[in-house]
């Protein structure tokens, strides 16, 4: 193992943190204000990068199709919002994660209605098809530095935008008591609305972006979703800093567990044990790491409510 | 919960014997009606009609959320395939066995999801099912992604063949009538009474000296051994373990039929399991997009009708 693997191996954890904190911060928002779990939230990042997908290839734009795919996924969140989720709130989890699943088969089959079962095609633009030499001997794509950029950027608005501004100020007063905030005159209502299509309009952005390095398929919102789940259950529901956390160590420890744990394993261990223990370990680790946390901290590194 | 539910869960009382004279007559009926590939079809609901049952157990009496309930399943499934692999086909020892395994990591994982509460409970019981789920699609030597075909079906020897589907269904049919009574017997028992107590006030039931922790977690054991045996006969029914049986989706379908069947009904889990089935089997011959349409039924009942079918059947007595 060399230095360049692991920052390439740090960079890529950095990158996939990313995208992952943009599907997490929508999650927790919508759960820790509403109080909703939300399984759908991985069918939007899905439909953001079908209509991605759909955008470049009748356009040829990257840039027209994230926003396509950012303002379309955003309208179909608030849609839902305002015709079937409003209803659940006041629902027990049980009933939130049974509606939601249904969405999801719905959202799954509707995609496939509409444009087939054979993955989708979304190309990186070409003016960031390359690589970037970043230090001597070190070469990594333009395009996952810019999703970096993206990523920190977003992080970086989701910031001013909770602690610096009004809005973000009803939506921390809606998390830590809703009916306080309702009673000092906040309106709940557009405010859930507006959080759950903001939310959507991250998922897409995620969606989007990631579309040219994963496959735009029927089911690629579910396996996000979970590991989604992982980062603000592991950061602790409702607090966007404990999703900003758990998004970088699920995807450091997701992206270095299947390059770095292998190879470190084949120096420890003989060839054969290494192959077939490595990739076991890793994809359990990030669940062995869920679990050891919860085991200690039961509410999360970050708990939001009191 | 505003509505006062009785503790008491009466059986079938004497039309218990009038169901399983039915339910055995089947196999000959369908083949005389020329539908014998049906009874492959009742002994897979049978199956899922143990597993939802296991599951309502703890969702329904327990109020537990497992969102991992598959897992079991698919260790028993498993259990199964392996020991057959080993060499080991006697159904008497597998099938024990099967059910062991599933309750040893219900044991393990039971102990430790406990702990948390709510969200994190569905979560947590989630993440443990996810890795099992990728356990067994790294597990090259049992298959791998693609899952391990078993050559034969289990022996039971006593000059009972499995190989017969009509055979097969009526071991099954024993299993799940054998389940049932326990079951029945198990939540009209003071631990039960506590099961169902500390799902509506864990204060009170920890107040009044129930050991909360203590009953959840033999609950959650129980169930966990159920569904094993669930996932042994599902392995023998498809002649093939593959981890898809672990996939979290298996999990929600399990929690779909417990809430269409009547969640903390003893009769739930059977109904459910036998409406899901029997809807997708029906749906499926009718349009490639059948999921469209169990969704928006999922929907439609969990937003009308929250208490289930056997909830629509208490209500239509009442009225």
């Amino acid at each position: 193992m060399d230095w360049i693997l692991i920052t390439e191996q740090l960079l890529n954890g950095l990158q996939f943190g990313l995208m992952l904190f943009l599907l997490a911060a929508g999650l927790t928002l919508v759960f820790g204000i509403m109080d909703m779990i939300n399984l759908a939230h991985g069918s939007l990042y899905m439909v953001g990068a079908y209509l991605a997908a759909a955008t470049a290839a009748a356009t040829g734009s990257f840039g027209l199709a994230v926003v396509a795919a950012i303002a379309g996924t955003a309208i179909l969140g608030m849609a839902l919002e305002v015709t079937l989720l409003r209803k659940l709130y006041a629902r027990d989890h049980l009933s939130q994660v049974l509606a939601t699943f249904a969405l999801i088969l719905m959202l799954n089959e509707g995609v496939r209605i509409l444009w087939g079962d054979q993955p989708l095609m979304l190309n990186t633009p070409a003016a960031l098809s390359g690589p970037v030499e970043l230090l001597p001997g070190l070469h990594y794509p333009a395009y996952r530095l810019l999703i970096i950029g993206v990523g920190l950027a977003v992080a970086l608005l989701l910031w001013v935008l909770v602690t610096r501004t009004r809005y973000g100020a009803w939506v921390r007063a809606g998390a830590s008591n809703r009916q306080m905030a309702t009673a000092m005159g906040v309106n709940i209502r557009a405010l859930f609305t507006a959080v759950f299509g903001f939310g959507a309009a991250l998922c897409a952005l995620a969606g989007a972006l990631l579309g040219p390095l994963l496959a735009v398929q029927v089911g690629m919102g579910e396996s996000i979703l979970i590991l989604a789940f992982v980062v603000i259950v592991v950061g602790g529901i409702g607090s966007v800093r404990g999703a900003l956390v758990g998004s970088l160590l699920v995807g450091l420890v997701d992206t270095a567990s299947r390059t770095l744990l292998p190879a470190a394993l084949r120096q420890l261990a003989s060839p054969e044990v290494a192959s077939n223990l490595g990739p076991a370990l890793a994809s359990i680790l990030i669940y062995v790491l869920m679990a050891a946390i919860l085991f200690w901290k039961p509410r999360g590194l970050f708990p939001a409510h009191g | 919960m505003a509505e006062i539910r009785s503790l008491h869960h009466r059986g079938l009382g004497r039309r218990t014997w009038v169901l399983l004279a039915v339910l055995a007559a089947l196999p000959p009926l369908l083949q005389a009606a020329g539908l014998e590939f049906y009874t492959v079809v009742a002994t897979r609901i049978l199956a899922f009609a143990i597993a939802a049952s296991s599951l309502n157990l703890i969702l329904g009496f327990g109020g537990l959320v497992s969102f991992g309930h598959a897992a079991y399943i698919g260790l028993g499934a498993y259990t199964v395939g392996v020991l057959m692999d080993a060499g080991v086909t006697s159904a008497w020892i597998a099938w024990p066995a099967a059910m062991a395994v599933s309750a040893l990591a219900a044991a393990v994982i039971g102990a430790i999801s406990l702990r948390t509460r709510g969200v994190y409970f569905i979560m947590i019981t989630l993440a443990f099912a996810q890795m099992f789920y990728f356990l067994a699609v790294s597990l090259k030597a049992y298959g791998g992604d693609d899952g391990l075909p078993l050559p034969q079906r289990s022996v039971i020897g006593l000059g009972a063949e499995l190989k017969d589907d009509a055979t097969f269904y009526w071991v099954a049919l024993a299993l799940f009538a054998t389940v049932m009574a326990g079951l029945q017997r198990l939540v009209n028992s003071p631990f039960g009474w506590l099961l169902q107590g500390a799902r509506e006030n864990e204060v009170r039931v920890e107040a009044a000296g129930g050991r909360v922790f203590a009953l959840r977690w033999q609950a959650f054991v129980l169930a966990g051994a159920l569904a094993g045996l669930s996932g042994a006969l599902l392995a023998n029914l498809n002649g093939l373990v593959t981890p898809h049986l672990m996939h979290w989706s298996q999990s929600g379908q399990l929690m779909v039929m417990v809430i269409i069947g009547g969640a903390g009904a003893l009769w739930g889990g059977p109904l459910g399991a036998a409406a899901l089935l029997l809807l997708e089997e029906l749906l499926s011959g009718v349009t490639l997009h059948w999921q469209l349409g169990l969704g928006a039924l999922l929907l439609l009942v969990v937003l009308y009708a929250p208490r289930g079918l056997a909830g629509l059947g208490r209500k239509a007595r009442r009225a």
